[in-house]
């Protein structure tokens, strides 16, 4: 493992170079993600490791697409897209348009659900979903809407215990070990890089989703998070965070109202 | 083996186990005394869907309170923490719980092995590893880095596990400090820090 005082230096470099801050990232999976980078690139030397970092801009972006946490789903949580089916979408649906936020994106898998639900629902003529994500390289995937095949009898078991009743496979072409979805649902989504930690609020959305993206931020940045979703957000708009994460600690009760056990909660005033 | 299991300074026990492992937890938990100045935390491999039910099972069992972990929960003494399917575990140098959906490890989130070793980088000798049954390999490179970090390594006696596999593999490859069965594993829980 690295040292704690190796990884603070590295943040402090790349803060100095780069001008980005993982400062307020939680440590542990940090410290984890970037053993990880450096024990695969072959690095033996701290040292070493640090200075390809300063150096080469091509590696530093390489490093951050390898210390940030892509791992994703469609139809995560099936019991989450089944409140959103029931209750949320038909009270979205009363509005002439839909924006929608999806939060840290990551491969998109998430976007595609959501698009999918849309579509079920009658709602996705009337809908926009911006999609932004700090990882540009997972960006490409997300637009591509490709993702693969092997993935889809998993996805399509979730899409049911999610409540979807219709073929799975009629969202998506299958070609050589790749599932390509249908262009219909991503010619309503927008892509674009977007950095939670030092971006400002861009739109004002019906709903906000980022699910999985705060466990990875100390509490006094899930805060700035939060109030950055709170200043986006509509009175009466919807955000969703992900199944072990909260916005309790961050802003004042009586603001926002939960979705009985789920992880939504409405902006009430 | 040494006679005398006596562990002082213990503030973390941590428990690995998967296939097998809840029936030895539900043979232990139910007559634990009050937890003497540490914490229990548990990693067990199961099925998303069943999330609720081992946090439930111990509540009825066993009168040592249980919390189930969400992100930033701060670990106390005196309670019993399970981790969540589908997130791996870390543990913070203030205490508190961290949780990470990155790529399966040892075919499992949450991955006794990673758990195990975050947990000593934090708790370093004052941190017990216990691990029990299943029928996979993850936890012996986390046993290791517990004995490594100075802390106490149990295994349960593969001859009292349903699935032997585990402990047998942690056995032949860590060196632990104690093999026992279920009911020694509760009077060492019941001593620690006595
Ligand atoms: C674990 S994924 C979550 C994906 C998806 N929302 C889900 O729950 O399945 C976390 C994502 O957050 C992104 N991320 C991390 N730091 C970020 C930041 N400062 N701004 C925007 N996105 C960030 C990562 O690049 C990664 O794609």
């Amino acid at each position: 493992m690295i040292e704690d005082i190796e990884l603070e230096t590295l943040i402090n470099e790349v803060y100095e170079y780069y001008g980005f801050d993982f400062g307020s990232y939680s440590r542990a999976s940090l410290k984890r993600r970037v053993y990880r980078v450096y024990q695969l690139d072959g690095f033996t030397h701290f040292h070493d490791f640090l200075s390809k970092v300063r150096t080469d801009p091509e590696y530093y972006k390489r490093m951050v697409d390898e210390i940030t946490v892509n791992v994703t789903e469609m139809f995560r949580d099936p019991s989450f897209y089944n409140i959103l089916r029931k209750e949320i979408l038909p009270l979205l649906g009363t509005k002439p348009f839909i924006r929608l936020w999806h939060a840290g994106c990551s491969t998109g898998e998430e976007v595609y659900s959501m698009a999918i639900m849309l579509k079920e629902a009658g709602l996705l003529h009337k809908s926009l979903i911006y999609a932004t994500d700090i990882n540009a390289t997972v960006l490409e995937t997300a637009k591509k809407g490709i993702f693969p095949l092997k993935m889809m009898k998993e996805y399509s078991q979730n899409y049911r215990d999610a409540g979807g009743q219709e073929d799975f496979s009629r969202y998506y072409t299958a070609n050589y070990g790749i599932a390509k979805f249908n262009d219909e649902l991503s010619q309503k989504m927008v892509y674009s890089q977007h950095n939670l930690v030092s971006d400002t609020s861009f739109n004002e959305f019906d709903m906000i989703l980022c699910r999985n993206v705060l466990i990875y931020f100390d509490n006094e940045l899930q805060k700035r998070v939060i109030n950055l979703f709170d200043e986006s957000l509509a009175v009466l708009g919807f955000l969703a965070l992900g199944t072990k994460e909260t916005i309790k600690y961050s802003i004042s009760p009586g603001k926002y109202k939960q979705y009985e056990k789920e992880k939504i909660w409405r902006k009430i005033k | 083996m040494e006679e005398n299991k006596i562990i002082v300074n213990c503030k973390v026990v941590i428990i690995g186990g998967s296939a097998g492992s809840l029936n030895a937890l539900m043979q232990i938990l139910p007559s634990l005394n009050k937890l003497n100045n540490f914490a229990i935390v548990i990693v067990v491999h199961r099925k998303s869907t069943d999330d609720q039910t081992l946090e439930e099972l111990i509540t009825l069992k066993s009168s040592i309170p249980v919390k189930a972990i969400e992100d930033k929960t701060i670990l106390k003494s005196g309670f019993v923490y399970v981790a969540p399917s589908n997130y791996h575990l870390l543990f913070e140098k203030d205490d508190t719980l961290a949780l990470d959906t990155s790529e399966k490890i040892n075919y499992s989130r949450p991955s006794i092995d990673v758990s195990f070793e975050s947990a000593a980088e934090v708790y370093t000798d004052s941190l017990v590893g216990i691990l029990f049954s299943g029928s996979n390999t993850d936890g012996t490179q986390g046993l290791k880095a517990i004995k490594a970090a100075g802390g106490t390594i149990v295994v349960q006696n593969p001859l009292s596990a349903d699935m032997p596999f585990m402990p047998n593999n942690a056995i032949l490859f860590s060196s632990p400090d104690y093999v026992l069965n279920n009911k020694e594993i509760l009077d060492l829980l019941n001593s620690i820090n006595t």
